[in-house]
């Protein structure tokens, strides 16, 4: 019993560690920007509430880069280089925006570490998300406010409906990595306990069992793509299992296993759920520049804001994903524990979905709601 | 079991909700006066607002509304949405927050509402009645967003008015950027010690009168 507990203390810890690096090299990227603040001047009458501290420094900026925003599309009715200017400082609100802490960059990571992503797929998944922001918020401002003339009131409350539909399909995804991951996990464990009766052919056949068991659940969600990711990832653990006590390290998926035909289907759920739901500011923005007659420089804006937002989650994502590849490097050498340490850890990840979905579902992180009046 | 591994993990999870709320940074930015009405007798009975919104936020507030010349709204166009804006405040406690002698007080549906749009800009106006009139030595009226998603910012000249005060009341307004609010001071600390609930909190803006 002992040595598995402590497996587990080792994979909780790990998983705070994470966060932890994490945390820190926000922190350390920010201090780094915060010797060379974009030049942009400060508009005279945005006095900023006075704030210290990392948040309290990205919130200022937030709200300097976007407060410009209205006065640079009205410049740019009479003055076409104007343009330009809303473009960077769109581009510049973006990187702030998503360098703030907030649940799209949380979903992402979390997602990257428990489903063994490279960091490749996370640039990748980062951007797609972004993108997809972007257009959701073009087709809902293009749609409801420029072909149909609806009240903001409309457009607020269709907002909001996306708003907790993506809440909704956070918890759905977490829920549905748990399962899969605390599988996993427990079957980690389960191997990870030295009995002598467990070892041989009745051992294997419980996990067949669990395997069917679990390729079916995902059939009934309609997640079949899934079905090879665990069964390859049974297929692991079953080697692990047998070799466990000569080379006690586990196989990640090689990148040519992700590749390949079924690799966009698995992160499209990712996409989809951090994408659906556009950014509030994006909005407004779209809005605006549409009442001044400039509706194709808030589309522009948009982008740009998008492209700021993928660039600071690409590379939040690349630091989680390299900060999981450490950990992994360091427990493969353990005596049987690196499998565990690591199903462990994504295990953690899983319900860090979890718990941001049900969270922002039910209103815990309020703050990120959509205030219509 | 190591208690501190536990500890950690929960610690990396609160810290995650604590961040969660920190992503909001305001999208709307009101500009607001206040009046505090008082009745013959020295009693307070309510108070008047007028909020003026960006002009990001205007634009997008009147988007679709009808008018009869383009790029103007008469209070009278502007009705139904004056009507969304109070109903909807409700929900938010119209962000206006009155402790008489420190226990918190109530208010009704606003009253006499209306918006006027000027230089690109709307403004709303409404009266908030208190639920039941009071005579406090001190009464303290916070307005603010919980959330943040608006930023309140008192106007600069005359943002608070004693509208038929009694002799020798003491008006005191506290910015949340003038340094004197007490816990205008926003930094990793305070998303550490459970405050983040209150977070708009620290953005509040403190209307103190004291009546002798």
């Amino acid at each position: 019993m002992k040595p598995q507990l402590s497996s587990l203390v080792r994979g909780l810890l790990a998983g705070a560690a994470i966060i932890l690096v994490l945390g820190l090299a926000d922190a350390a990227l920010h201090d780094l920007l915060a010797q060379n603040p974009f030049g942009a001047p400060r508009p005279a009458q945005a006095a900023e509430p006075e704030a210290s501290g990392l948040i309290g420094w990205l919130l200022a900026k937030q709200s300097e880069f976007y407060r410009q925003m209205s006065s640079t599309i009205r410049a740019a009715k009479s003055d076409g280089s104007a343009v330009w200017t809303l473009l960077f400082i769109s581009f510049a609100y973006g990187i702030f925006h998503a360098a703030g802490p907030g649940h799209g960059k949380a979903v992402i990571a979390s997602y990257l570490v428990a489903n063994r992503e490279t960091a490749r797929r996370g640039i990748a998944l980062s951007f797609a998300s972004a993108l997809m922001q972007s257009l959701v918020a073009i087709l809902i401002v293009g749609i409801s406010a420029w072909v149909l003339n609806a009240t903001a009131k409309t457009m607020c409350k269709a907002e909001g409906v996306i708003e907790i539909a993506s809440y909704a399909l956070i918890a759905a995804f977490g829920l549905r990595l748990v399962w899969v991951k605390g599988g996993a996990f427990i079957r980690a464990l389960q191997a990870a306990q030295p009995v002598p009766a467990m070892a041989g052919v009745p051992h294997d056949h419980d996990h067949d069992h669990h395997h069917h068991h679990d390729a079916h659940d995902h059939h009934d969600h309609g997640h079949d793509h899934h079905h090879h990711d665990h069964a390859h990832a049974a297929h692991h653990h079953a080697h692990d299992h047998v070799h466990d006590e000569h080379c006690g390290h586990s196989h990640g998926p090689t990148p040519s296993e992700l590749a390949g035909p079924g690799g966009w289907r698995r992160g499209f759920a990712a996409i989809l759920t951090v994408g659906i739901r556009p950014c509030s500011g994006a909005i407004l923005v779209l809005v605006f520049a549409l009442a001044q007659g400039l509706f194709w420089a808030g589309i522009a804006a948009t982008f740009l804001m998008g492209l700021g937002t993928a660039i600071t989650v690409a590379a939040i994502a690349v630091v989680a994903v390299s900060a999981k590849d450490i950990a992994q490097r360091l427990s493969a050498g353990r005596d049987g524990g690196g499998a565990l340490f690591m199903r462990g850890i994504e295990f953690g990840a899983a319900g860090l979905v979890l718990l941001f979905g049900v969270g922002l579902l039910f209103g815990y992180i309020a703050a990120e709601r959509t205030t219509c009046f | 079991m190591d208690m501190r591994a536990l500890y950690g993990w929960l610690l990396a999870v609160g810290l995650s909700f604590a961040a969660g709320a920190a992503q909001a940074h305001p999208h709307v930015w009101i500009t607001a006066t206040s009046e505090l009405l008082y009745a013959a007798d020295g009693t307070i009975t309510g108070v008047r607002h007028a909020w003026t919104f960006d002009d990001m936020f205007s634009a997008y507030a009147v988007q679709g509304l009808e008018s009869k010349t383009k790029g103007t709204y008469t209070s009278e166009e502007l009705k139904p949405l004056a009507q969304t804006n109070v109903e909807s405040l409700k929900e938010y406690a119209y962000f206006t927050f009155a402790r008489a002698d420190g226990k918190k007080e109530r208010f009704q549906e606003p009253v006499d509402y209306f918006l006027d749009y000027k230089d690109t800009v709307l403004t709303l106006h409404f009266t908030l009645p208190l639920k039941s009139p009071v005579k406090p030595r001190q009464l303290v009226l916070e307005v603010f967003d919980r959330s943040f998603f608006i930023d309140f910012q008192m106007a600069k000249d005359s943002p608070v008015k004693l509208v038929g005060a009694p002799a020798g009341c003491q008006m005191k307004l506290e910015r949340p950027n003038d340094g004197t609010a007490s816990a205008q001071k926003l930094n990793e600390q305070t998303f550490l010690n459970g405050e983040n609930s209150n977070f708009g909190m620290m953005f509040a803006n403190k209307i103190t009168v004291d009546c002798p």
